[in-house]
């Protein structure tokens, strides 16, 4: 027996109907960002104006040259915070299931606690957080906003509903770790903490795919 | 009661004897704070039902106005403008406030009971769901009222949806109302989904499930999979409209195509999301009243699977007229053309039930019959303009609403009324009266081939769709005429089964556990069941537990038709009953009307909605128990 879990309810497949759920709802997600990144895809290149994401452009009224407007090195740095925050995540999850075994060293005792690794895990959300921040407010200096051309309206809407998504998911790590603070999260709550771990890899992967598709990809 | 025989004997040897049938029939209570705080799959079922059946009315007194200013040329009933928001809302409403939470109502209502569950896997998620339904829909009707109804069609074609060409609010309401509409569908779907796999008692393995909730669990894939397609193209069209992004923008560069791909990469599966559900109550309807198992269960699970699949990978079909080219319209005329083969397999096992069986005309197996004969004339049209060069000549005329009439009326509808006379006994305790039923088919039937038979000859003349009249002389009239007779019987017949349906209500005949000798495990149990459905959860040997004779299915029929103990007294623990739900479904409402009223309104409503939904996830389900 895994985790202490155990719903009084009979299941036919013995899991918990929340970890069914979690996987249709992520199904369905998937939906929801392929047709999101396939309207980027789709729009690619068909913006009349400037500015591009990976080619300067001269505004023919004014002479105004715009740069390149996607910054891969802030963005490489904001996937790898992303991608730690995963990391966190396991560790958080792995914290929570093996709660109250004995810990011998000091090692153990850094592994073990969920308290810190939630908290690592809602930081580095937040961290990526801000990074789109910067990127986004950097960008509309430089004269790209949602309203600019094909290129403004779909990239802010694909990557805005991502971080919608991220920001849903650090409310919800934090709202886990004041749980933790209040009276302690233990095997019992694995199955929530597991649940709560699926969304945010997801969200993840889901990041991997528009980083490739949208920065890496010219 | 202790003493009440169940009949052992398969029904191809001898008729199924019902139980004896109780003097009194239970209700579900009347007080209103009850119904707003109930987590009961069976009394959300009766919300949907009723909730359906009345937009289901003013769908049918828009057509009624549609076909009565249509029913002679040069008509001035209703302006060109107010014809635009009635054809409009009258679609809107029929599909997504009508025959999807009509379905709905079976869905809660049926599921559970058919694979032996107490309740649906998130009770509280599925009151709101309901909620979200009954706020959204009165969101999206409402202003017709004030002149201000969506006018774009029901399916929103943008650019015509956007700022340029729509200033008005109109649009606003649909775009915004669909997309809270599609939020009460999605959380629908992730509950059934669970309750399907998860919730099934011991021995119901997936290929001994009855074939409506193989139909149902079929939809909720194809809703969670194609709702979010809809979300998306609805999200840009909402920041087009609201946020200045220019998504549907040819000016800039924006597809005029995009929208239509995307909507109907939604819009094709919805098609078979609106007539599954009624496939699946006609596959209960027509065993029952054939004595006899369903024909070729099997092949009729793996055709539905396969239309679940198909159904995403036709949708260009509605596209021939835009030019994507002879490849695009080959691939697409081809699958549409392989679509009709798991569709017309179903067909033939109906039939075949029904030439083995011993068939009993009822009023719920008239309409089931009327199903198989009116959808089979939509199906074969629809073959019709599978092929790209004969869509071109029907596209967008009578020709293509004849189509759709015979699939969703003919094949949606009638499934549905069948479901209705079918279930009403179990819902309610008390069977519907059989003449006017009766009566209600038959005027029903000869009614809508009237009204819609006709338009496949307006259609081939040449008369448009959604036009708001015509000049004479151009071989319309006639047919055009017949339709609005035809429209004026239908809804004669609607006021016979509202009569039927009310009367029935309240003094019909007490119907018992299984007053049509069924064998699914639904009719195990009394009418209406008790909270907990299931005193004991059955242990199931075969796909018609009280037709089979296994021991082990009798043996839980014979506890679980006991009706008369509560919950407590068997330790059965139920959900409580909880207005957290409701409120979370009011405020996120409120939140999407900001974008219409203000926008400190969409934080308002955002910021009261975290608070019920916080309230709603740290308070339990039910009382403790061990």
């Amino acid at each position: 027996m895994s985790t202490a879990t155990v719903s009084h309810h009979y299941s036919s497949t013995g899991l918990d109907n929340r970890k069914i759920a979690i996987w249709a709802f992520i199904g369905s997600e998937c939906m929801l960002f392929v047709s999101l990144i396939s309207t980027y895809l789709i729009y690619k290149d068909r913006s009349v104006v400037g500015p591009y994401p990976h080619t300067p452009w001269t505004d023919p009224s004014t002479g105004h040259v715009y740069h390149a407007i996607l910054n891969i090195p802030v963005t490489s740095a904001s996937t790898f915070i992303l991608l730690m925050s995963s990391l966190a995540m396991v560790l958080a999850l792995s914290a929570v299931e093996n709660k109250g075994k004995p810990q011998r060293n000091l090692g153990e005792r850094i592994l073990g606690n969920s308290k810190l690794w939630l908290f690592m895990t809602a930081l580095l959300g937040l961290g990526f957080l801000g990074c789109q921040a910067y990127e986004f407010t950097s960008f509309v200096n430089e004269g790209l906003t949602i309203k600019t051309n094909l290129f403004g309206s779909t990239f802010f809407t694909l990557t805005g509903f991502h971080g919608a998504h991220v920001t849903a998911g650090v409310i919800w790590i934090l709202s886990m770790l004041f749980i933790d603070i209040k009276r302690g999260l233990g095997p019992s709550d694995a199955l929530n903490v597991d649940i709560m771990a699926l969304y945010w890899h997801f969200v993840d992967v889901v990041w991997v795919a528009i980083f490739t598709l949208v920065y890496l990809i010219r | 009661m202790a003493t009440t025989v169940i009949e052992t004997t398969p029904p191809h040897l001898k008729p199924f004897v019902p139980s004896p049938v109780p003097a009194t029939v239970q209700t579900y209570g009347s007080s209103i704070w009850g119904w707003i705080t109930t987590t009961d799959h069976k009394k959300i079922g009766t919300l949907y039902l009723f909730t359906a059946l009345f937009f289901f009315l003013i769908g049918g007194i828009e057509a009624e106005i549609i076909r009565a200013q249509l029913g002679g040329p040069n008509r001035h009933l209703v302006s060109a403008e107010t014809y635009n928001q009635i054809f409009t809302m009258h679609g809107t409403t029929m599909i997504f406030l009508a025959i999807m939470p009509l379905s709905a109502a079976f869905f809660n209502f049926v599921i559970p009971l058919q694979i032996g569950a107490r309740d649906v896997a998130f009770p509280r998620l599925n009151a709101f769901s309901y909620w979200i339904y009954l706020l959204g829909g009165l969101f999206i009707s409402i202003p017709i009222l004030f002149g201000h109804a969506p006018n774009a069609g029901w399916f929103g074609y943008a650019p015509l949806t956007t700022k340029a060409y729509s200033p008005g609010v109109n649009v606003d309401f649909w775009v915004v109302g669909l997309q809270i509409l599609g939020i009460s569908s999605l959380a629908a779907g992730f509950n059934f989904i669970t309750t399907i796999i998860n919730l099934r008692s011991p021995g119901m393995s997936l290929m001994r499930m009855p074939v409506f909730t193989w139909m149902a669990f079929i939809v909720q894939f194809m809703i969670v999979l194609a709702f979010p397609v809809i979300t998306v193209a609805l999200f840009f069209l909402l920041m087009d409209r609201f946020f200045g992004t220019q998504f549907y923008e040819v000016a800039s560069g924006g597809d005029p195509l995009l929208w239509q791909h995307l909507f109907w990469i939604f819009g094709h599966p919805e098609v078979y999301i609106l007539v599954l559900p009624a496939f699946g109550l006609v596959s209960e309807v027509v065993p029952t009243f054939s004595k006899k198992p369903l024909f070729g269960y099997p092949v009729m699970v793996y055709s539905g699977i396969l239309i679940g699949f198909l159904g995403f990978g036709v949708w260009a079909h509605h596209m021939f007229a835009v030019g994507m080219g002879p490849i695009a319209d080959s691939v697409f005329g081809v699958t549409t053309m392989l679509i009709a083969i798991p569709t017309g397999v179903k067909i033939f096992n109906w039939i075949g039930t029904i030439a083995q069986g011993q068939f009993k005309a009822t009023s719920a197996s008239l309409f089931a019959v009327g199903l198989v004969c009116l959808f089979t004339i939509g199906g074969i049209s629809g073959v019709m303009h599978s092929s790209p060069p004969a869509d071109l000549q029907q596209t967008d005329s009578y020709f293509i609403v004849a189509h759709f009439h015979y699939v969703l009326f003919g094949g949606s509808i009638m499934g549905i009324f069948a479901g209705i006379y079918f279930y009403f006994p179990k819902m309610f305790g008390r069977i519907m009266d059989e003449k006017l039923g009766k009566a209600h088919f038959w005027l029903t039937f000869v009614a809508m081939n009237l009204t819609f038979f006709p338009m496949h000859f307006s259609g081939m003349l040449g008369m448009p769709r959604r036009i708001y009249t015509y000049d004479a002389g151009q071989g319309w009239d006639a047919f055009n005429q017949t339709s609005t007779w035809g429209a004026y019987l239908l809804f004669v017949a609607s006021l016979i089964f509202m009569y039927n349906f009310f009367k029935s209500l309240k003094s019909g005949r007490p119907a018992g556990p299984n007053p049509w000798g069924a064998g699914t495990l639904e009719w195990t149990i009394p009418s209406p069941p008790p909270p907990y459905n299931f005193a004991a959860l059955p242990n199931v040997t075969s796909r018609y537990p009280l037709w089979e004779g296994k021991q082990a299915d009798i043996d839980s029929a014979r506890i679980n038709q006991q009706g008369g103990k509560s919950a407590e007294e068997l330790g059965i623990v139920l959900p409580y009953n909880t207005v957290k739900p409701a409120l979370s479904a009011l405020f996120l409402v409120l939140m999407f009307s900001g974008l219409i009223v203000g926008h400190w309104l969409i934080f308002a409503g955002a910021a009261a909605m975290v608070l019920a939904l916080y309230a709603w996830l740290t308070s339990p389900l039910e009382p403790e128990h061990h």
